[in-house]
């Protein structure tokens, strides 16, 4: 053997033994589990309150859009809550694959003049996002809000998988979570849920439509139901809740699907107070607030006053 | 017009056919012109299996096996009369399989029988060309005793299938999983770009989410050895093996087209065997077959002495090194009589199996809207069109469970994805009316009529969290889609081990109320094996599949099984 040939081979496979041993110890890792990744984030979409307004106001009118415009300039009008180049989500209940008519989603109407109304103050972007339970194209569609909301210039984003971040919700039940990343990369977060009966939680209205915020196994909350609500409702406190009352779902609930699971209430009310909000739509379905676990434990964890007389009520019609 | 742009207008015509028929089932999909005010029934804007039903075969083994030519099945009258007019242009011009086939084929290879040569030899007839008519009298002859096999073979429903459910779905993974390994880098700017190049191609191609499907192993592994066989024999596909094209090549035995081969001019020089598609013998000095040819017209072109050409009523004088062509068929009677009564004896041999009759499997739920399962499955070609366009991936090809007589044929996979009750899509895409079509109203069912049912669900109370473990759970009443609801609730105690008692509610099924739909068992909580599942009994297109008295009397006088 030449000594070229010699020095060229050993420094060869010298050069292949110390690639294969530095791969090796580049990526060792002794940890036995890898976590999912966290974010961090603290949302804080409220505005400062004001004791001259009241928290919770209701109208009735026919016209939809009329009842809106009423309710929400009494609790101070939409320049209180977007300013002028802030990004708005609006979170409707889109949760199932059905018409407008049927009640199990949030009125297109509502929406489409919400996100006009948003763009009125100014807003840079309105987005419009949920994660339903039937196939997301179908309730978006069907529900007439894709529509609505596009023709009023929103962005409407399906939920993806690729959209999901597991966040830290700090909540005592719900911890890290897979939630729908438009909701924290935004301004203000108008819930606009409309009024249905629940078997489990008794109603839907407000702090149960913030679930569609969540990604993964979210039907094994229903085993905690009232404290993933709560802190759900904690960390996603809305700049401000608009329920969709004019369609009510009594019976049936949450999908519905007949028209006589639904009664016409004509009815939108505008909160900036979510516990109050919720505990007042509970009495379209006949029930007593005070008896809902999930909103007498949300007034129980600081979130707002289920007596939403005593909160600062107002009725216009 | 000379023959060399004639040429390339065949060419022309196989991109144009093949690009439609692609196009088509990218069609196929939840991709619909919908507003709300112009009512709630969401429609498919194009004829998305209108290709399908340019298919002689499948018109043909449908007749056969259910005495009827479905809706637009006439549409295959429109290939089969010119082709006893002209012969197998269909298989040169236009079928996108063939296209595929012909396009792998004449990749450049170094292998003996794709060059040279090697190649004049290979493209010369073959004995075992003749296996396609044995495949296709095999067909006919289980089709007219009520199993539709086809299916299995024919072209189109392979190539829509193949595409459907395993190409598309395959590029989808990978392209999610390049996306994914970018952003996995850790560069944000490099992650957005990849995300925003798929937001931007995907919508085109893509479904709005992945889909799996179940049994692909099957069709892509005969997809992948079909193209991989072009490697080793020129187009062994279209002359080995497809039953269309067997069909075709014996519907031209009329031909009044065909190839005219002048003697004098020839030099055999072979340029018209290296260019051969249909392995026809074109050259001067074999036998010309008719039923073979392609017309692709490759060897008109290439004939340097313009010896060969191709008109109506060629005129041939045979001599001793220029025999006749000929219009037949090279399979004797004796084997045509053979494969054909192979396929009817098929027939007793697959149903005297348990799967059809006597023991089939509980979890055969069929889409809505089906058939009974003898008229399933001599209507269905398991062209995968059904599964493809279910936007909720609920639908699968099947692997054994509806025996091996029903492999590829839709079954119901709640676990993966339940049955909209109001989506009618698949009623809307299927060639053959193994599916028929579905308004919502009649889906849904109304005071006077009932929905129309798929299965009943059960609970598995050994695992529903409520009934075996104590824990609230009302998933799959919440779930449950019809109006009033199928699933009800019960406040009933529970007992824990020390002795505590607490009430909770625990769900029960209304069998009278039931579709089967699926969504209880996909929405369930317990997600490896659902504490609540379907089965088929209760579907509507079966009056003996039934647990109610009444619906079985009630269902006798429309739907026999």
């Amino acid at each position: 053997m030449k000594r070229r040939e010699f020095i060229k081979k050993t420094c060869q496979a010298a050069a292949l033994a110390a690639v294969s041993g530095g791969v090796g110890f580049l990526f060792h890792n002794r940890e036995s589990s890898a976590y999912a990744k966290l974010v961090q984030a603290n949302p804080a979409f409220q505005v400062a309150a004001d004791s001259s307004l009241p928290k919770i106001v209701l109208a009735q009118n026919a016209d939809h859009i009329a009842a809106l415009h009423a309710a929400l300039d009494a609790v101070g009008g939409i320049k209180r809550f977007v300013k002028p180049g802030e990004k708005v989500t609006i979170k409707p209940n889109i949760g199932w694959d059905r018409t407008p008519e049927q009640g199990a989603d949030t009125n297109p109407v509502l929406v489409g003049e919400m996100v006009r109304l948003c763009f009125d103050a100014g807003a840079s972007e309105v987005v419009i996002s949920d994660i339903p339970c039937n196939y997301a194209p179908r309730c978006f569609l069907r529900s007439g809000i894709k529509e609505a909301a596009e023709k009023a210039g929103a962005k409407v984003i399906l939920p993806r998988d690729e959209d999901l971040v597991t966040v830290d919700l700090g909540g005592k039940m719900l911890t890290a979570w897979p939630v729908l990343k438009h909701f924290i990369e935004t301004d203000r977060l108008i819930n606009m849920p409309i009024v249905k009966n629940h078997s489990l939680s008794r109603c839907t209205v407000g702090m149960k439509n913030l679930y569609g915020i969540l990604g993964g196994s979210r039907n094994q909350l229903h085993q905690q139901i009232d404290q993933s609500i709560v802190d759900l409702a904690t960390f996603f406190t809305p700049t401000l809740v608009v329920v969709d009352a004019t369609r009510v779902m009594l019976r049936g609930g949450p999908t519905g699907g007949s028209l006589d699971d639904v009664t016409i209430k004509n009815t939108v009310i505008c909160a900036t107070d979510q516990v109050a909000a919720d505990a007042r739509s509970a009495e379209f379905l006949d029930m007593q607030p005070d008896k809902i676990g999930h909103i007498v434990l949300a007034q129980s964890s600081g979130l707002g006053n289920l007596d939403y007389k005593a909160a600062g009520y107002k009725e216009l019609s | 017009m000379s023959i060399k742009t004639v040429r390339n207008l065949r060419r022309l015509s196989q991109i144009v056919f093949f690009v439609i028929f692609f196009w088509l089932i990218l069609k196929t999909n939840f991709d619909v012109d919908f507003s709300v005010a112009n009512g709630s029934d969401i429609h498919l804007p194009y004829p998305v299996s209108l290709f399908l039903q340019f298919d002689p075969l499948t018109a043909l083994g449908t007749l056969l096996s259910s005495w009827t030519v479905y809706e637009g099945l006439l549409w295959s009258l429109v290939i089969l009369i010119p082709t006893i007019f002209l012969g197998r242009f269909f298989c040169g011009w236009i079928c996108p399989m063939g296209s595929l086939n012909h396009w792998i084929s004449e990749i450049r290879s170094e292998r003996i029988t794709h060059r040279g040569k090697g190649k004049i030899e290979s493209n010369r007839y073959k004995k075992y060309q003749r296996i396609k008519y044995y495949i296709f009298f095999f067909f006919i002859g289980a089709a007219l005793m009520g199993t539709l096999q086809v299916g299995l073979l024919d072209p189109l429903p392979f190539l829509a299938r193949s595409i459907g459910t395993v190409v598309l779905p395959t590029v989808q993974s990978a392209a999610l999983g390049v996306v994914g390994w970018i952003k996995s880098i850790g560069y944000p700017p490099l992650g957005n770009a990849a995300q925003s190049v798929y937001d931007t191609i995907s919508p085109l191609v893509l479904n709005y989410r992945p889909v799996y499907f179940h049994a692909i192993l099957t069709i892509g592994l005969l997809f992948v050895v079909v193209l991989l066989l072009n490697r080793l024999f020129i187009r062994f596909w279209c002359r080995g093996i497809c039953p269309l094209g067997a069909m075709l090549g014996i519907f031209s035995r009329y031909a009044i087209f065909g190839l005219q081969k002048d003697e004098s001019k020839c030099n055999q020089c072979a340029m018209c065997n290296l260019h051969c598609q249909g392995g026809d013998n074109p050259d001067v000095g074999h036998t010309w077959h008719q039923a073979e040819c392609h017309l692709c017209l490759n060897c008109q072109a290439a004939c340097p002495e313009d010896a060969l050409s191709f008109r109506f009523f060629p005129q041939h004088e045979p001599s001793r090194a220029n025999p006749a062509p000929t219009p037949k068929v090279d399979v004797t009677r004796r084997k045509v009589l053979l494969s054909f009564l192979g396929g009817v004896a098929l027939f007793p041999l697959i149903r005297s199996g348990d799967a059809f009759g006597a023991n089939p499997n509980p979890r055969l739920i069929r889409p809505p809207g089906s058939v009974n399962e003898s008229a399933f499955l001599a209507k269905c070609i398991r062209c995968g069109q059904c599964m493809r366009v279910c936007p909720n991936n609920a639908l699968h090809p099947t692997f054994m469970e509806s025996g091996a007589e029903g492999i590829w044929t839709p079954i119901l996979i709640p676990v993966i994805g339940y049955c909209e009750p109001t989506c009618t899509l698949c009623t809307q895409v299927c060639p053959t009316g193994a599916i028929l079509h579905l308004t919502i109203k009649q889906k849904v069912g109304d005071k006077n009529e009932p929905p129309v049912r798929i299965g009943t669900a059960f609970f598995d109370r050994g695992r529903c969290l409520p009934w075996a473990m104590g824990k609230t759970c009302i998933v799959c009443e919440e779930w449950c889609p019809t109006s009033p609801k199928s699933i009800y609730l019960k406040e009933e105690t529970f007992v824990d081990r020390n002795g505590n008692e607490m009430t909770l509610k625990r769900p029960y099924v209304d069998p009278n109320l039931c579709t089967g739909c699926g969504a209880c068992e996909y929405a369930c909580p317990v997600v490896d094996r659902p504490a609540i599942y379907i089965t088929s009994v209760g579907e509507s297109r079966s009056a003996k599949n039934q647990i109610l008295l009444q619906r079985s009397k009630l269902r006798q006088g429309s739907q026999q099984s």
